[in-house]
């Protein structure tokens, strides 16, 4: 038996069925979220707005606020996930199964992902009944949000196997995720700073997500799609390169 | 005889704090007995036991199991391992049909609804499947933890304490199930404090302590070896000294002279022929008993010694 493919989807679709049945809570929530803040930010306040281009500011945050929602789902989701079991010890039973490093990914950092890919699908609808968007690239924003999905349940899963309480758990979601994606332009532009906070800026890494979110919306972001892409990408590599070494070590999987 | 399905040599395990768990574990364990693993608590037990399952990384020795070496092939080797741990460990808020579904795929087993039935029929569970596991009582919990580690029709069970906390009656009620199990030819290692447990269903029993094993051998076996028969015959007119006719017995008097004690025997019934020949001699020579009393040491009276006997070795 070299790759165990019933045992990733048992893992996948275990993992789905736990979300769903929380799927009032966990849809509901980020959608009215989203709206209170396409309310307020867009519809209220964002008619006083003037964006560099012209363009309208609801639409502008659109992308934005997705990320956000993106960001801490996929990563709460996927903590969430894999914290669980170790908590109530149902873990033993997935060290003791013959999966390894890929279908543990695939199971649980599959279903944190496409749940987020529901929820983003869920939050475009809804936001397209307050706001006016435009999706100028929708087969990349496709992958894209699929890609910052997987990246951020992958971070995620780090998050559950490194937590040791429901506190950590919560740390670096809200602590760190949401103030860098406040911070990354997901209300703003980066034009609209000045130095040196824009450049100070550059150094969160959200910033390249939400721009790159924003290029697939909006066809205009500050940097090129590329480099986006470029950060993305090493992020995710990053993340799958630790989680092979926690499965390698057994750190804080196996004592 | 026919291959081992598991056996384990030098194996050794300390822990980070360095605490030794495991201190160079030898066990062989044949195709299709029941195994009965004692030993006190933090004896090394569970230690062993997730050495094998996948909780524990060993930190020395081997571990072969139906013939591979579980370090290279541990995907082959688990498909074929099931496991039912000491605590209830599962999702309180799922059902039970789906957790022991879920059990089945993620040990790599096509689904098999007819399966699922049988295993859930057998541990009296079908008509609770559709069940949220929190509703049900802590003994049906513990029955959707063997459903869970025999979804997948394992050919080695590890039961790590299965009646622990349980009451009587479902404690013999899950012996009758592993009986079961081991007339379907699943081999089955169980970790048990109670001793009795293991003179009900091993045949073949082990004692650890302190990461070791000090023993293992035939529950028959053991009972030869070690057990022994204790006689008390009581007078009312209390004895000055062991009668001459009875100084080749293992025999001493207490209470002042009033109590003559026998201990010795092997568990074979020659205990039982020596307390005979003992009464027989004394009613010859007109030594009146007014009373006697046998027992025949259990399991649990070796067991003691062992552990207060560390240096004995198989």
């Amino acid at each position: 038996m070299t790759f165990n493919a019933r045992g990733a989807f048992a893992i996948f679709e275990n993992e789905l069925m736990r979300m769903f049945r929380t799927a009032f809570g966990s849809i509901a929530s980020p959608v009215i979220t989203t709206s209170l803040y396409l309310v307020v930010f867009g519809a209220a306040i964002g008619s006083r707005m003037e964006l560099p281009g012209g363009t309208d500011y609801a639409s502008f945050i659109v992308p934005g606020l997705l990320m956000l929602t993106l960001l801490t789902e996929s990563t709460s989701n996927a903590s969430f996930g894999i914290y669980m079991p170790k908590f109530t010890g149902a873990i033993y039973e997935l060290l003791s199964a013959p999966v390894g490093v890929a279908e543990t990914l695939i199971g649980f950092v599959g279903a944190a992902a496409v749940k987020s890919l529901i929820l983003a699908v869920v939050i475009l609808g809804t936001a397209a009944l307050i706001v006016d968007y435009q999706l100028q690239h929708p087969v990349y924003a496709f992958f894209y949000i699929l890609l910052v999905a997987a990246t951020f349940s992958l971070l995620g899963f780090i998050i559950g196997l490194w937590a040791d309480g429901f506190e950590k758990l919560q740390i670096v979601p809200l602590l760190i995720i949401m103030p860098l994606t406040f911070l990354g332009g997901t209300f703003y532009s980066l034009d609209m700073l000045g130095e040196p906070w824009r450049s100070i800026a550059m150094v969160n890494p959200v910033v390249y997500l939400v721009n790159g979110l924003r290029w697939t919306f909006l066809g205009q972001s500050d940097f090129p799609i590329a480099i986006s892409l470029a950060a993305t990408l090493g992020f995710l590599l990053v993340c799958i390169g630790i989680i092979a070494w926690i499965f390698k070590t057994g750190w804080r999987l196996r004592e | 005889m026919s291959e081992p399905i598991l056996d384990i040599r030098g194996l050794e395990k300390t822990y980070k704090g360095g605490v030794k768990a495991l201190d160079g574990v030898d066990l062989t364990i044949k195709r299709g007995e029941i195994f009965a693993l004692l030993g006190p608590n933090g004896a090394g037990k569970t230690t062993l036991i997730g050495s094998v399952c996948g909780m524990v990384r060993p930190t020395g020795g081997s571990i072969t199991a139906f013939g591979m070496d579980l370090a290279k092939h541990w995907k082959q080797v688990r498909r074929d391992i099931g496991l039912v741990p000491q605590e209830l460990s599962f999702d309180m808020f799922d059902k039970v049909i789906r957790q022991v579904r879920y059990s089945r795929g993620m040990f790599g087993c096509a689904p098999d609804e007819k399966r699922i039935e049988e295993v859930l029929r057998s541990l009296s569970l079908w008509d609770k499947r559709d069940a949220a596991i929190r509703e049900l009582s802590g003994g049906m919990k513990r029955r959707v933890m063997i459903a869970k580690a025999l979804a997948h029709d394992p050919q080695l069970l590890f039961l790590d304490e299965p009646t622990a906390g349980v009451d009587v009656e479902l404690r013999r009620d899950m012996w009758r199930q592993i009986d079961a199990l081991r007339e379907r030819g699943t081999t089955i290692i169980l970790t048990t404090h109670y001793i009795e447990e293991a003179e009900e269903m091993a045949d073949r029993v082990g004692v650890i302590n302190k990461g070791r094993i000090l023993l293992v051998d035939e529950k028959d076996a053991i009972m030869a070896k070690l057990g022994r028969t204790e006689a008390h015959f009581t007078f009312d007119a209390p004895l000055a000294e062991i009668p001459a006719s009875l100084s080749d017995y293992p025999v001493h008097l207490e209470r002042g002279g009033t109590c003559l004690v026998y201990r010795g025997g092997d568990g074979t019934g020659q205990g039982k022929r020596d307390v005979a020949e003992i009464a027989h001699t004394m009613t010859r020579e007109g030594i009146v008993f007014t009373g006697m009393e046998t027992r025949e040491s259990t399991l649990e009276d070796i067991f003691v010694d062992l552990l207060n006997e560390p240096e004995v070795t198989a």
